[in-house]
């Protein structure tokens, strides 16, 4: 047990990892203005995510993608009361340090944006925000959380609408879990040097069976059967970014995207919620984008 | 009631560290979305999330008026963070229109304590329980209570948990610390009423 403190502490782990934990079975949506924050807020969002542009017009347009403009990140704040989290490059330790003093509530690192540093992530350990980053599988999101992440998501395919690649990204993450609380303990140090991280980290999660973090998913959710699907494989909650704006009708997708994570498991509830949303994002097929021009394939 | 069957409900937030704690308390934990499984349950945990969320879900699921009814009946309940925003009569900072199902006569601010980069852990005591470390997120506290509230808990000269009958609040997360002395203490008042 600890000694009584008489001052407050934050930025514990504890804080951090907490956090993520109040937004399980929720939906945390991409928005790029105030106006489209208030409508995630209104549709029963638990957060949105600030960024410059939608996965799919970083995509469309090209460029480097950067940490969205500090006004409008401040408008998105004023505008909603519910969390607000904002996207900064993979290394960039300056944007994240400008986010937290921007008052954001989490700082996803992430793949999305054009990567600053190609050798080493945010040391997130040092910040009082938390952070939650990408995960293509078990070994990249346990080298994440060795270096402060507090959440993890999948990464998918942002942009695309097309969720295949959350779906590998998922059910790898979940199959090398299962994996690896079915070794003997002499063989989790092998495993922890297969997977690239620390054995500590390795040992409690092979003992947990999962992660000592919230798993969220992103990268191509589109549709309210799409969440549903996700939350089956394991996701404890969903990213939702081009799919809600680029759509015919955002406020009800959104507002059906949220009733189909928490009822992801009652196919009645999903029927219900997806009639009559209009159009879902056009979209693009994962194989038809060049291998260099996907996301997922940042960081490491 | 020996062992009483409580409910978590599960329409958004930390359902499970809550039911672990319950069952950790000597209770079964059930998680309720549904009207008929509110039917099954002696009392309602709820728990740590986004209100605004849980409010929206439980009018949509038509959870909102059953829930709100059992607790007029003098259902236990109990809310952390979230839940004490939900369990309040009324509510400061709270998004245009937003209902609570209320219960306890107070005043609760949402987001009272700051954002995420002011969230903290601080050791507070209760009625028969010292030292507990109490995890504070995004965290209300609650401004006023009626006279028939009783103040459990401070942290510094903010009111954090309070008790009106069959109704307990928590402004922090004890259901984050795997101590299990809160929901002890709410399981003992199932068991009495």
């Amino acid at each position: 047990m600890s000694s009584p403190e008489t001052t407050p502490s934050v930025g514990t782990a504890r804080v951090k990892r907490g956090m993520a934990e109040m937004l399980k079975g929720g939906v945390i949506m991409d928005v790029v203005t105030p106006d489209q924050a208030k409508i995630a807020e209104d549709a029963g969002a638990v957060a949105v995510m600030a960024l410059e542009r939608v996965p799919a017009d970083i995509r469309a347009q090209g460029g480097v993608s950067r940490m969205s403009d500090p006004d409008m990140i401040d408008g998105i704040i004023s505008a909603v009361s519910i969390p607000v989290m904002a996207k900064a490059r993979i290394g960039h330790f300056a944007e994240a340090q400008v986010l937290q003093s921007l008052g954001v509530d989490y700082v996803d690192e992430s793949e999305v944006l054009t990567p600053a540093d190609y050798a080493n992530h945010i040391d997130k350990w040092r910040f009082t925000v938390p952070f939650v980053c990408g995960a293509t599988n078990l070994g990249e999101a346990l080298r994440r959380i060795t270096e402060g992440a507090a959440m993890i998501r999948s990464k998918g395919e942002a942009g695309t609408g097309d969720v295949s690649n959350a779906v590998t990204h998922m059910r790898t993450i979940r199959a090398e879990l299962k994996r690896l609380s079915s070794l003997p303990e002499d063989e989790l140090y092998v495993a922890a040097k297969e997977l690239q991280a620390p054995y500590e980290l390795v040992a409690e999660v092979a003992r947990e069976g999962k992660l000592p973090v919230v798993l969220f998913t992103a990268g191509g959710i589109a549709t309210p059967a799409d969440a549903a699907m996700m939350m089956q494989l394991g996701a404890e909650g969903v990213f939702v970014g081009s799919g809600i704006f680029k759509s015919g009708n955002p406020a009800q997708r959104a507002a059906a995207i949220v009733k189909a994570t928490t009822f992801f498991d009652d196919p009645d509830v999903i029927a219900k919620v997806s009639r009559g949303l209009g159009e879902a994002m056009v979209g693009i097929n994962v194989d038809d984008i060049p291998v260099p021009h996907r996301l997922a394939e940042r960081g490491w | 009631m020996s062992t009483p069957t409580i409910g978590v409900l599960a329409l958004q937030g930390d359902v499970r560290e809550h039911a672990r704690s319950l069952v950790e308390s000597g209770a079964v934990a059930v998680a309720v979305r549904r009207p008929e499984e509110l039917d099954q349950v002696d009392a309602l945990v709820i728990p740590g999330g986004e209100s605004t969320t849980m409010w929206k879900l439980a009018v949509a699921f038509e959870m909102f008026d059953p829930i709100q009814q059992r607790v007029k009946a003098g259902m236990p309940a109990y809310g952390s963070c979230a839940g004490m925003i939900m369990l309040a009569d009324r509510i400061e900072g709270g998004i245009e229109g937003q209902q609570t199902l209320g219960g306890l006569d107070m005043v609760v601010r949402r987001n009272a304590f700051g954002r995420q980069v002011d969230s903290f852990e601080y050791d507070l005591d209760l009625p028969g329980i010292q030292g507990f470390r109490a995890i504070f997120i995004r965290a209300p506290w609650v401004e006023s209570v009626g006279n028939d509230v009783e103040v459990l808990a401070r942290a510094g000269d903010r009111i954090v948990a309070v008790r009106q009958g069959p109704l307990l609040a928590t402004s922090f997360h004890p259901e984050l610390t795997g101590d299990a002395r809160v929901h002890s203490y709410f399981v003992e008042m199932v068991r009495e009423l």
